[in-house]
């Protein structure tokens, strides 16, 4: 990862000396390399392996190498903002709730049986197809353009100017989804008798009943 | 002209071999030598002695204790999860001693210098769930699955507004570089203007490394260990010192955002003194306050917990950006 932020300070320190800075760049980018096709293939293999685990939380872990290696590549194009997003957002936050629902649902040896059966070797044949298509897909796109080496970084200042001033709209319409997940995530964890349209008063009692132990202790401190 | 050059490269390249092997061994040596300090200045608030009898003070404690440790049989259950089981503490400790890599702990000493450090940070400790939560299921416990849906509710919830408390401070600096946010601490340490996100981050801080009062998640009382229930010998040491490092962090985190990180008194004979001193003596100071606030705070009841975390610290924290925000916009 330190090559990467190596780059811009060597330009700095060595422009005295260009034939130093030639081989400074040429090292980091070949050490570049190494580590790009690295978590490239981490990422291809911890997503391999993660369709074809039987347990539940084995794959999850694989899925959070996944996006990890995903993060470390989005961090060596140079958008280390959206990378640590990407490790916060989907690696901790999203992740932590399919553990957390995995966790609840105690999936024991019975459902790894139920996997082994519904992931028999001939349910892969027509995803192999697809996404060997795709890949000549991508094979094809990247035989006219040839990857870039130049490094363009994008600080986090640019990703909040591009969201708040272009994608402004989009933004907004994406709370706006979040928030339609709130409210329904509410609803759904409403008491049963509030739901069913009884009066909201006797909830309210039946709540104050469960904690009369807190309301005395937060009285006793007002 | 090339040799001295390439030369050039392998000293730097040496000075940060040098830089990442001492912080790792300070780090985790201190976060031992920390389980010492608390145990020994827990006693002495609590009018008794503490470890006192293996070498002087009773500092080999540590010594005696990790060799305890080591000795101790390796237990995996034979209903665990053998695989995610000993993943687990690997990850309580990594994430931790990841994070420390961003600590700019004194001009030249630290490991890395990101643009992104701040957040580099939360990833980290927003990656420390996992190890609760592995090692909760791993075990396949009652007591161990409930202490792991408690650290992760607690853990998730206390993250949110642990990352909006920190926001004050890069709308202050414009920056998320950890040692241009120490600089721009020159004129002023940033405790002052952003007293409320400081007391937010410390409390969050507390909650991510689940210390007492946040403890809930291995409260001995009701759930024997929590999480870490089934585990024994060095698996069981590394989520203990993982804890410690994440003291550190907490200390090292808080004394780089809101005490001027190494910066100290310039005047007199007190500007010879190395900048490294003041980062840890500072950094020494917030974790004793967090020895004493364990020593001194009963636990909560776990719903109090969450309403305190959602109900009271998340608008406070909200209140604190948008004072922030104005006060930067005027």
């Amino acid at each position: 990862m330190c090559f990467h932020q190596a780059v811009p300070r060597d330009r700095r320190s060595n422009a005295i000396n260009n034939k130093e800075l030639k081989i400074g760049v040429e090292m980091q980018a070949t050490a570049f390399n190494i580590l790009f096709y690295f978590t490239a293939a981490v990422a291809v293999l911890s997503s391999i392996i993660m369709i074809t685990r039987y347990n539940a939380v084995h794959a999850l872990l694989y899925l959070i190498v996944s996006s990890l290696s995903m993060a470390i590549i989005f961090y060596l194009l140079g958008a280390p903002f959206a990378a640590t997003l990407e490790v916060i957002i989907y690696a901790g936050a999203i992740m932590i709730l399919f553990v957390f629902v995995v966790m609840m649902l105690n999936l024991g040896q019975k459902a790894v049986e139920q996997e082994k059966l519904w992931l028999q070797p001939k349910v892969w044949i027509l995803p192999s197809v697809l996404v060997f298509a795709l890949l000549f897909v991508l094979l094809g796109a990247m035989q006219g353009t040839g990857v870039s080496q130049q490094v363009n970084l994008v600080s986090a200042k640019q990703v909040g100017i591009t969201l708040f001033g272009p994608y402004l709209l989009v933004v907004e319409l994406a709370s706006f989804l979040l928030l339609a997940g709130l409210i329904g995530a509410y609803h759904i964890a409403r008491s049963p008798d509030a739901r069913a349209g009884g009066t909201a008063r006797q909830h309210d009692i039946d709540q104050n009943v469960d904690r009369v132990g807190g309301n005395q202790e937060q009285g006793g401190q007002a | 002209m090339n040799d001295i050059g390439t030369s050039a490269v392998q000293s730097t390249w040496l000075l940060n071999v040098v830089n990442v092997v001492a912080i790792l061994v300070f780090v985790v040596g201190s976060a031992a030598f920390t389980t010492w300090v608390e145990r020994r200045m827990l006693g002495i608030w609590q009018d008794r002695y503490g470890p006192n009898r293996v070498g002087p003070f009773g500092v080999l404690q540590v010594l005696a204790d990790m060799i305890k440790l080591l000795w101790k049989e390796d237990w995996v259950p034979s209903f665990a999860d053998k695989f995610v089981f000993v993943v687990a503490p690997t990850i309580a400790m990594f994430v931790v001693v990841a994070a420390f890599a961003v600590v700019p702990v004194a001009p030249g000493i630290g490991v890395v210098d990101l643009n992104v450090g701040l957040l580099f940070f939360l990833a980290m400790t927003s990656l420390g769930v996992y190890a609760v939560m592995f090692g909760a299921y791993a075990s396949d416990n009652k007591y161990a699955l409930l202490g792991g849906l408690r650290a992760a509710a607690q853990m998730v919830s206390y993250e949110v507004f642990m990352g909006l408390s920190l926001m004050g401070v890069v709308m202050l600096t414009g920056t998320f570089n950890l040692r241009e946010i120490v600089h721009a601490q020159e004129d002023g340490w940033f405790f002052i203007p952003q007293f409320i996100g400081m007391v937010i981050f410390f409390i969050a801080g507390i909650a991510e490394s689940h210390r007492t009062p946040f403890d809930l998640p291995e409260a001995e009382h009701e759930l024997t260990a929590g999480f870490h229930t089934e585990y024994s010998g060095m698996k069981f040491g590394m989520f203990f010192i993982g804890e410690y490092v994440s003291v550190l962090l907490t200390a090292a985190m808080m004394t780089v955002l809101f005490f001027g990180g190494w910066l100290g008194p310039t005047w007199g004979f007190l500007a010879y003194i190395p900048p490294v001193f003041w980062f840890l003596l500072k950094a020494g100071i917030l974790v004793l306050l967090m020895i004493l606030i364990r020593g001194s705070l009963p636990r909560p009841r776990y719903d109090q917990l969450m309403a305190f975390g959602w109900k009271a610290m998340l608008p406070l924290a909200m209140v604190n950006l948008l004072i922030t925000a104005v006060v930067v916009l005027l």
